[in-house]
């Protein structure tokens, strides 16, 4: 009933007896045909009854009903809204005949147009939103495309990378079945998400990762004997040993050391990012995860917040379609991940994650959006996780292996972006296999150099976990360092004091 | 006339300089002696306003830091100062915030984080030890994390269950953190701002019953240099014959305690004021038992577990022989709090238990039957 509303503010109920005919009017509801003051029904829950005849307001809805709330809004109205309300009307003018009729509603949040039908939105959109890609399936650009051009240089060295990613992986992998690695996760399938969205960015942007983008860390100059030194847990390892391997870092890099809890870093991008804005610095943060992170409650407090805090962030999302074995439609009944950004006020855009030039666009679009106008980016890569989640995972015990052979071999981005840059003649198959060969070289002694390499110190153990070491660390060192003198024979050769 | 009403203000002087809403120190005097004192809340709130003003990348964040001047005031005025970037009020999710003030602290922000009390923190706390307390380890020194996460810890008054927790046992476990345990004011805005200063993550349990206490200061720590060291711990009173350690409101109970033992008992109890729970002093601790040969330990938080097993496991590690009884652990009721209040108060430490625990390691007493 209208007297519920009107009861929750003892100052709506007094003001609105300076005019009593309206107060009368609200539960009468039949007699004024007017033009402009017209009935909140919606509000005395007769959900059947015909519309009230429409005014001559310039609108061809039928559901242009206009509500007579008076001057009680005012006080929650806070300093920032969604958007620009302006003045709140006065409820004695909507007598006059001649006052505007008021189409919507004004509470804290902005104007919201009203309706008398409860109509639900629907869980899901017919159309699901359409996916960005400058190539075709053949690696052929999309005609009336539109995508930043990119030179031979970049186009070559975006490729070659991609190609170096993958190898890279393959023998990895080969090198934890073989045991002389403990653990790994390949790339495989992602790489042009991981290599074109690294190309689109400076590198003074700060990168949070969450384990499946070391194409970025290769795009910026980590070298491979850095990642096999990380792998192998060595001395030259600049994590210095501390954590398994594929958890890569480098601060030189701008790329933040990996951590194994999943989706924590989305809210640490934020929180850089505003670090940014106060700075005013030319740059942006972005930060990785997948479509299983993306239920995380970090997700969604950090989306939420950017947006609130307007800060220069790049939120990708690498929806490869499996969470280890949690396929989408057991993660998500959402149109993806994409549809998430407008629910918090992100500008958002899906994108073909197979596509190397649609990510290099999206993303050099994203940084600029972010950067200039000071807001939060969603960009969703739709793709497929070629591999199994790690070397902890067998893959074919819960997805189909034609499924898998399909993504790894006809619809990898490698493919289609190689189809693009030989058309323009900036690739061979000679250059192909000499780039091929020269990088499994390179592993390979990169690998057994790792191997060989003293592990880390004894010190490593005690230090950074404060910034200067804690008196029961150092004396637990000294303690150590003892035991090891005494029984020296029963301490491993290859950790140095 | 005016005259006559400036001399009235001048004699009443305290009272109405206490309504002054100024953010800086607000110091009060005692008209008997030239003491001046200072509440435990107008400690915290000059700290943070001094560490801002020193250094532009220390700021705020927490829920109802700013418009509302904080949940119980600590932040008031600071947002009028320094702005809503430097004092930012978050939406309701704890796990959000901490994860922002983690980030922008890997990027060179000083945050300081309030949880309205230490009961939201376990929203937030995968971010407090996984990214802010791990994180210069596990980055082999690349990201240090110079967060503060403050605000109040333990029990109030009739606040229930899920708002009465102290989390000191937990936090203090967690290699990579610096857990500090205030008591008056000298020690809050000395250890606030050791804490900002500090280049790693510090978990700063306050307490809400003793924002409003008024504690002596002295005019070193009203410098705003001032700086109190962490990891060391304070002998608030010293004596011979047993040791009482405690830390936040316990001290004040503790102290009370111990002139109720000199008057009816005789016995010259000394007591510990631990301002640290990581790093823990335990060279204080054992050379005060070495001295007493005695030892009760008091907390607010649960038995099991605690603050004062920990002490205990030390104390018996390093000084067992000097140990003339067994050592006694005064803490919570292994309950969730209730609420009523004749409940709650059996639930927490009292003086009288600190009492009954000093007289029983002092063989005055029968001890008590042991429990499994």
């Amino acid at each position: 009933m209208a007297s519920s509303c009107f009861s929750k503010s003892k100052t709506i109920i007094m003001r609105n007896l300076k005019s009593k005919n309206f107060f009368m009017l609200g539960f009468i509801n039949h007699t004024y045909s007017i033009t402009n003051l017209q009935f909140p029904r919606h509000l005395l829950h007769t959900i059947s009854s015909p519309p009230l005849p429409v005014s001559n307001y310039a609108s061809s809805s039928p559901y242009n009903y206009s509500i007579a709330f008076s001057r009680c809004f005012a006080s929650v109205y806070g300093g920032r809204r969604l958007n620009t309300a302006t003045s709140v009307r006065n409820s004695v003018d909507q007598l006059s005949t001649e006052a505007p009729l008021q189409q919507d509603l004004d509470f804290p949040g902005g104007r919201v147009k009203f309706t008398p039908k409860p109509v639900f939105t629907s869980s899901s959109t017919e159309e699901r939103t359409p996916c960005y890609r400058v190539l075709n399936d053949n690696g052929q650009p999309i005609l009336d495309g539109d995508s930043v051009k990119i030179s031979k240089e970049l186009a070559v060295k975006m490729y070659t990378n991609m190609v170096t990613l993958q190898v890279m992986d393959t023998i990895f992998y080969e090198a934890q079945r073989q045991g002389r690695i403990s653990f790994y996760l390949t790339t495989i399938g992602e790489e042009a998400i991981n290599i074109a969205s690294a190309a689109a960015l400076n590198y003074n942007d700060f990168v949070f990762p969450q384990y499946r983008e070391p194409g970025v860390l290769l795009w910026r100059g980590f070298t491979l004997q850095d990642f096999a030194d990380q792998c192998f847990g060595n001395k030259n390892d600049n994590g210095k040993g501390r954590q398994m391997p594929i958890h890569y870092g480098s601060r030189k890099h701008n790329y933040f050391t990996v951590a194994s809890t999943v989706g924590t870093q989305i809210p640490h991008a934020v929180g850089a990012a505003y670090s940014l804005k106060m700075e005013k610095q030319d740059a942006c943060t972005v930060t990785y995860f997948g479509d299983g992170g993306s239920s995380t409650g970090d997700f969604h407090a950090a989306l939420n917040f950017a947006a609130v805090m307007e800060v220069p962030v790049i939120f990708f999302c690498r929806n490869n379609g499996w969470a280890i074995s949690t396929p989408i439609n057991d993660q998500l009944r959402s149109d993806g991940i994409v549809v998430r950004g407008k629910a918090y006020g992100v500008p958002s855009i899906r994108v073909d994650g197979n596509d190397a030039l649609a990510i290099y666009s999206a993303v050099h679009k994203a940084r600029k959006m972010a950067i200039e106008e000071q807001t939060p980016v969603l960009i969703e890569a739709l793709t497929y996780r070629a591999g199994h989640h790690s070397t902890s995972d067998d893959s074919t015990k819960y997805r189909p292996v034609d499924e898998i052979e399909r993504w790894r071999g006809d619809q990898n981005p490698l493919k289609r972006f190689r189809k693009w840059i030989e058309t323009k003649g900036w690739w061979s198959d000679e250059a192909e296999s000499e780039h091929r060969n020269g990088i499994r070289k390179q592993l390979s002694q990169a690998i057994q150099a790792a191997e060989r390499v003293e592990k880390p110190p004894i010190s490593d153990i005690f230090n950074d976990v404060y910034d200067i070491p804690s008196k029961n660390l150092t004396e637990q060192e000294a303690f150590l360092r003892r035991t090891i003198q005494k029984h020296a024979q029963d301490y491993p050769s290859n950790v140095p004091m | 006339m005016p005259g006559f009403i400036s001399h009235q203000v001048a004699a009443r002087g305290l009272s109405l300089l206490r309504l002054r809403p100024v953010a800086a120190t607000m110091r009060t005097y005692s008209s008997a002696t030239k003491e001046v004192t200072m509440t435990v809340r107008d400690a915290l709130n000059s700290a943070l306003d001094e560490e801002m003003a020193a250094d532009p990348n220390v700021f705020i964040m927490g829920e109802e830091v700013g418009e509302y001047q904080g949940a119980y005031k600590i932040t008031k005025g600071l947002l009028d100062k320094y702005g809503p970037e430097r004092v930012v009020d978050t939406p309701i999710t704890e796990a959000g915030f901490a994860g922002i003030g983690v980030g922008s602290a890997y990027h060179g922000l000083r945050p300081v984080i309030e949880f309205m009390t230490f009961n939201f923190s376990m929203q937030a706390i995968d971010h407090i030890i996984n990214s802010a307390a791990k994180s210069n380890y596990m980055s082999a020194g690349q990201i240090n994390v110079p967060i503060v996460f403050r605000g109040p810890n333990g029990p109030a008054a009739g606040v229930g269950a899920q708002h009465s927790q102290c989390y000191s046992a937990w936090y203090g476990s967690v290699p990579g953190l610096k857990v500090l345990v205030p008591y008056s004011s000298e020690d809050a805005r000395g250890l606030l701002k050791a804490a900002i200063q500090d280049p790693d993550p510090v978990v700063f349990l306050e307490n809400e019953l003793l924002y409003g206490e008024s504690f002596p200061i002295s005019a070193e720590a009203l410098d705003s240099s001032f700086c109190l060291p962490i990891g060391k711990a304070k002998i608030e009173r010293e004596g011979k014959d047993v040791t009482i350690t405690a830390f936040s409101k316990m001290v004040g109970y503790a102290l009370k305690a111990a002139e109720i033992l000199e008057k009816e008992e005789g016995i010259n109890a000394e007591v510990i004021n631990l301002r640290s729970i990581r790093p823990l002093d335990r060279d204080t601790i054992n050379a005060s038992v070495r001295k007493t040969n005695r030892l009760i330990t008091v907390e607010e938080g649960f038995p099991q577990h605690g603050v004062g097993a920990e002490i205990c496991a030390s104390v018996v590690e390093d000084s067992f022989g000097y140990l003339d009884a067994g050592v006694e652990r005064i803490a919570a009721a292994d309950v969730p709090t209730p609420y009523a209040a004749n409940l709650e108060r059996r639930a927490f430490p009292q003086i009288e238990d600190i009492v009954g625990a000093v007289k029983r390691v002092c063989y005055r007493s029968l001890p008590m039957v042991a429990t499994a």
